[in-house]
């Protein structure tokens, strides 16, 4: 696999997006997971499609050959976050409600694309589930893009992060500009769920973002810790999919969310076990 | 801004939540160095108050001070301490140390695009020690007891100096045994740091001796007096008319002279 990986490009487009995305997506997921925003994924997710399937609608009728289906999936996605944003504060008693709108309006606007480009060829179906040779350079060097400008705002912004996810009510009353991060926030959510998609597929995108996290935080210490975790355990995932799938010739993308899904009943059984050893320090638990 | 001023004036406040009033005409001074307890029951319009003053909700009708700066302009939040009720505000699944969770009230302070450094880490330990939970620092938050988790919140809020400190019901969900202890906490931070308080509860027997000054509210403000007062206000309304308390040796010297 190795010689493989020198010899062919499309293998190392592959191997290194998903390096990428195993380290953004679990790193945004924990805050995503801890917020219990954990829909909003799924819910870009497929608006993000709907982008997509716009985008190759344009490229069959129009013949609009250089068009990147990433940019517009990213562009419907961040359309699709603020939408969220803003049905959440006109629905402020029914906030859940924000995203089965937004999931099916994504899916009806996708459905009507596709019938509209008469079907699609297998393009579409490498979206869905994503798809490992389907990964050309020019998308993995938006990829990266978006990635060091995700990775800079959560290094930059961690503290108010962090006091956003933690207390809400208390980062309004110590004068954070709550609203202004909670958008950036949102942005790097719809970015970051569009840049994964590639290999992962549209539909299973936010079982990277949660999962990892998932196991991450029945283990660590600590919310530090609980990033660190899930970004090892998001990376362990996508190396050990890639992998997989490989040798004996597995769907990747599938692959990826079924070690992840491993990976988080190895956890809950471990978190099992410590629980019969005896308290320490007498401290609740 | 000068520190003469008390620490919070309000001034002919009325809130309405969309026709119904919640506060009407609200005046209150909290002094410098004082323990005041708001206590009113439920829906009375104790919380609406504590948003406006924290800023939260925009002042429709009359006007907030905070250290003699109209509330529009205060830009000093850091010098408020907020210490909520624990229940409505906080996921005991956070997978956040007792350090972090401290290190939060600090993110004002050290302001946006600037990262922590010794001193700031200093302070954290600092806090943690004064509210007695050094040897938690490390453990998540949701692994303490309800008492302890409320003192990780005081500790928050006393890390960035505050010079105010405002607690909406802080003892729901402690139990009966650590209230004491936690109320007795106050009490010091009051007198020996002299920061002021203001205490939000419907319980205003645990603090009674503890706090200086009482405000009672539904609505309407209808006590606003030091503690001594408010007992005597207390006493007449539960037996229907004024009540002169008088003291064992006042009654001693009555009996001397009857004998």
């Amino acid at each position: 696999m190795i010689h493989d990986l020198f010899q062919y490009e499309f293998l190392q487009n592959a191997f290194i997006t998903g390096m990428i995305i195993g380290i953004i997506a679990p790193l945004l997921g924990v805050f995503i997971v801890v917020r219990r925003l954990s829909l909003i994924a799924d819910a870009l997710s497929h608006v993000t499609l709907a982008g997509i399937a716009a985008s190759l609608l344009l490229e069959k009728k129009l013949l609009l050959v250089g068009l990147n289906p990433l940019y517009l999936g990213m562009t419907f996605s961040v359309v699709g976050a603020l939408f969220i944003e803003k049905l959440r504060a006109v629905y402020k008693h029914f906030q859940e409600l924000a995203i089965p709108i937004i999931l099916s309006g994504g899916i009806g606007l996708a459905v009507i694309f596709i019938s509209l480009a008469d079907g699609f060829n297998t393009d579409l179906f490498s979206y869905l589930f994503g798809s490992v040779s389907a990964v050309s350079r020019a998308d993995l060097y938006t990829i990266l893009v978006i990635s060091l400008f995700v990775v800079g705002i959560i290094f930059l912004l961690y503290k108010e992060l962090f006091i956003l996810s933690f207390d809400e009510e208390h980062a309004k009353a110590s004068g954070i500009a709550v609203k202004r991060i909670h958008f950036i926030f949102i942005i790097m959510v719809a970015l970051v769920i569009a840049a994964s998609m590639r290999v992962v597929g549209i539909l299973l995108v936010s079982s990277l973002m949660t999962l990892p996290v998932a196991a991450s935080i029945r283990i660590a210490k600590g919310f530090k810790q609980t990033i660190l975790y899930s970004v090892l355990l998001g990376e362990a995932s996508v190396l050990g999919g890639l992998v997989l799938s490989y040798y004996i010739d597995l769907a990747p993308g599938g692959t990826i969310v079924m070690i992840a899904v491993l990976i988080l009943i190895v956890t809950m059984f471990l978190k099992k076990l410590s629980f019969n050893k005896p308290v320490k320090n007498g401290v609740k638990s | 801004m000068d520190d003469n001023r008390p620490v919070i004036e309000v001034t002919g406040l009325t809130y309405r939540y969309e026709k119904e009033n919640v506060l009407e005409d609200i005046h209150l001074t909290v002094p410098t160095g004082s323990f005041l307890a708001v206590v009113g029951p439920n829906g009375s319009g104790k919380s609406t108050l504590l948003k406006l003053i924290l800023g939260l909700l925009r002042v429709q009708e009359g006007k907030i001070r905070l250290f003699g700066e109209d509330i529009n302009r205060f830009k000093d939040w850091q010098r408020i301490g907020f210490v909520s009720q624990k229940a409505n505000s906080f996921n005991t699944g956070f997978p956040a140390t007792v350090y972090e969770v401290v290190a939060s009230g600090l993110t004002k302070k050290i302001g946006l695009f600037k990262f922590m450094k010794q001193e700031h880490q200093l302070k954290i330990k600092e806090a943690i020690r004064s509210v007695g939970l050094s040897n938690y620092m490390y453990q998540n938050i949701g692994e303490l007891s309800g008492g302890q988790q409320q003192r990780v919140f005081i500790a928050r809020a006393l890390v960035s100096d505050p010079n105010l400190l405002i607690l909406d019901e802080p003892t729901v969900g402690v139990d009966a045994e650590n209230v004491r202890s936690f109320y007795e906490m106050l009490e010091e931070l009051n007198k020996e740091r002299g920061i002021t308080l203001l205490l939000v509860t419907h319980d205003i027997g645990a603090v009674s001796d503890q706090v200086s000054h009482v405000v009672c509210l539904n609505k309407y403000l209808f006590f606003h007096g030091n503690s001594d007062e408010f007992k005597l206000h207390e006493m007449s309304h539960l037996f229907g008319h004024d009540v002169h308390p008088l003291s064992h040796e006042h009654l001693e010297k009555e009996f001397s002279h009857d004998s």
